[in-house]
């Protein structure tokens, strides 16, 4: 059987989930892996998978998002909404991949209703809106309320008394205290397929005729048009595929902690541009370079918690010094200068930028 | 009365707003890069006036003077050591996410130096203010002050642009950097010289940011910083004018909305106008509209 290039591309990326996988539950099992480090495993995934989303919206469609958390906050907020209020009804495994399908639908729902403003835009202005959106759904899901009784479901906007619930009903979304005692479903091994899924889905879409499309209105959008390609529809496709991907990071998310809460530190725009980090460090439009980067750099800082008071400062120093060697005119051409001489392998152009 | 109590209110964290916008939107403009920063600078520039005035026991004029001087070498270094090497990158992100290096690389100094905790800042304006209609409506010094200080700093930069050669050299070096080499510009040199002004306006910002809100922590700046940026989006960026309206709309639409509305959903007015804003004109209030050619 012949493979082709791309295919074969696509098996290593897919090899090298499943090998960390293999080597990371190995570890787990004969007890070689610290408890802090098993922690760390499942928001390592998630990490990994909004990292894959936002690189479709910003590699592979060519707009720039900055509140691609917001999506991951509805996947979060509504899935363990759902899990909370049918714990008692639906046994484990049906209630979860539920929880994945309802949080999927309404991240997909979100990111096409936000796409269709902000994809009218161009450039910052773009980015600025989806920061924009990304702040907006987590200050109104901070002031949110949501009870449940026999009578139905309750909202409110102002506090919890004004759900006006009777007496057996329960707060599940209690504003800025967000949902309490979600169920713990997240595993790694979950994590990982649902990994294996987003990349599975986004890398097809890459290769497809739709992926092709997507690309060439990134590339230049008038010739697309003028070829006969519909960009609205195009760049919708990616960017609600790219936020119902996000909504899937969010659903391991809100199972995997025991309170969620629409704080800054997770679903702010602060937590987006370091997604966006990842995105940029390994690679822009490439999708593998995303999965290792985010693995890397969620955990590196999270291992170096030892020099808590330098960590932050040394990550920043080595983002910046990262971002001048990988990316200055300068030093790129002095360093094609001085591998030629050693006559290495040429610079295969891996990175789609 | 109150509601006009409010309205001078907004106008005064508009006006803060606007300053830090035109730095923003002069270096948008300019070097057509979003300096994430450029809220930090800010909280730099209050920690100076901070620990100049703790050391000089009150002396927050000397402070002022200090941290705009120190603001700017800042600006200029950051420009020379970061952002300069990436001129002509193959991709803008490179600059943007160079530009999150430094603004962490501020923050966790600043950590370090001063740690966590929420410092109380002195105001440096000790004036008590005006008070009209037999003392219903008080309009506090710091309000005033803000304000007019604001407006003068609008009407400096708006002569300095329009008059003054090397302000022509910033408009030709943002319409067009190739030709403006061409006319003899040094590019460079007034990429640097916008980004000294923009610092210099961030420190001014910060302290009467701070007078105004007096708690101080490695964090202050990040916030404000963002709601200018949305603020010189507003106005439509790379315009002096824009930046001004854009951060006044912002800062009155947020003291209004804290006051009338819903304390905990004025942010999400705040950027949902800015979204209405854009749908409306998308490139904002008194953006250019560049028609795109093949």
């Amino acid at each position: 059987m012949k493979i082709d290039k791309k295919t074969k591309s696509n098996l290593i990326t897919y090899g090298i989930v499943v090998a960390a996988f293999i080597i990371f539950t190995a570890l787990a099992s004969t007890g070689n892996l610290s408890s802090h480090m098993k922690g760390l495993l499942v928001p390592m995934i998630y990490y990994a998978v909004i990292a894959v989303a936002l690189n479709l919206c910003v590699g592979i469609l060519g707009e720039l998002s900055i509140g691609h958390c917001g999506f991951m906050c509805i996947g979060a907020f509504t899935s363990a909404f759902f899990s909370k209020a049918t714990a008692d009804i639906i046994p484990g495994g049906i209630r979860f991949l539920l929880a994945f399908l309802i949080g999927i639908a309404f991240a997909a729902l979100f990111g096409f209703l936000i796409g269709i403003p902000v994809l009218r835009l161009k450039g910052d202005y773009l980015a600025i809106v989806t920061l924009a959106f990304g702040e907006i759904i987590k200050n109104v899901i901070n002031a949110f309320y949501v009870g449940i009784d026999k009578s139905g479901i309750h909202f409110s906007l102002k506090n919890a008394m004004d759900l006006g619930l009777d007496e057996n009903g329960i707060v599940i979304v209690n504003g800025a205290m967000g949902i309490t005692g979600t169920p713990h479903d997240s595993t790694f091994t979950i994590a990982v397929v649902v990994l294996l899924i987003s990349l599975l889905v986004v890398q097809n879409l890459v290769n497809s005729r739709d992926g092709r499309a997507i690309m060439a209105i990134r590339d230049n959008y008038i010739a697309a048009e003028s070829t006969g390609i519909n960009v609205t529809r195009y760049k919708m496709m990616a960017f609600t595929i790219s936020a119902a991907i996000a909504g899937a990071a969010g659903v391991l998310f809100s199972h995997n902690i025991t309170t969620l809460t629409a704080s800054s530190q997770y679903f702010g725009y602060n937590a987006s541009i370091m997604i966006l980090v990842y995105v940029v460090l390994g690679g822009i439009g490439n999708i593998r370079g995303s999965v290792i980067a985010a693995c890397i750099l969620y955990t590196l800082p999270e291992l170096l918690r030892g020099f808590s008071t330098y960590r932050m400062l040394i990550y920043s120093i080595v983002l910046i010094v990262m971002m001048i060697v990988n990316w200055s005119p300068k030093i790129i051409e002095w360093r094609k200068r001085t591998l030629g001489k050693f006559n290495f392998r040429k610079n295969s152009g891996k990175e789609i930028a | 009365m109150s509601f006009l109590t409010y309205l001078i209110n907004g106008l005064s964290l508009g006006s803060i707003y606007a300053i830090i916008a035109l730095g923003y939107t002069m270096v948008y403009g300019i070097a057509k890069m979003l300096n994430f920063a450029h809220g930090d600078f800010i909280m730099v520039g209050c920690y100076i006036i901070f620990s100049v005035s703790a050391a000089l026991s009150g002396n927050s004029l000397v402070g002022i003077v200090i941290a705009v001087v120190l603001c700017t070498l800042l600006g200029i270094t950051t420009e020379f050591i970061a952002y300069r090497p990436l001129r002509g990158a193959a991709s803008p992100l490179a600059v943007l996410i160079t530009a999150i290096g430094v603004s962490y690389l501020l923050e966790n100094v600043a950590l370090l130096i001063f740690g966590a905790d929420i410092k109380s800042f002195t105001s440096v304006i000790k004036w008590e203010g005006l008070s009209f209609a037999g003392g219903e409506l008080k309009i506090q010094g710091v309000t005033v002050i803000t304000i007019l200080v604001s407006l003068v700093i609008l009407i400096a930069l708006q002569l300095f642009i329009n008059k003054t050669k090397q302000g022509q050299a910033m408009l030709a070096v943002a319409e067009d950097k190739g030709a403006a080499t061409l006319m003899g510009i040094n590019v460079n040199k007034t990429i640097m010289l916008t980004f000294a002004i923009g610092s210099a306006l961030a420190a001014i910002a910060g302290a009467l940011l701070c007078s105004a809100y007096p708690s101080l922590s490695p964090y202050t700046g990040a916030m404000p910083g963002i709601k200018a940026f949305v603020a010189a989006v507003l106005g439509g960026i790379g315009s002096v004018p824009g930046a001004m309206i854009g951060g006044l709309v912002l800062g009155i639409v947020e003291i209004l909305s804290k006051t009338y509305i819903s304390s905990q959903l004025s942010d999400a007015i705040v950027f949902g106008i800015l979204v209405v804003v854009l749908l409306v004109k998308p490139t904002g209030i008194l953006g250019k509209v560049i028609q795109e050619k093949v």
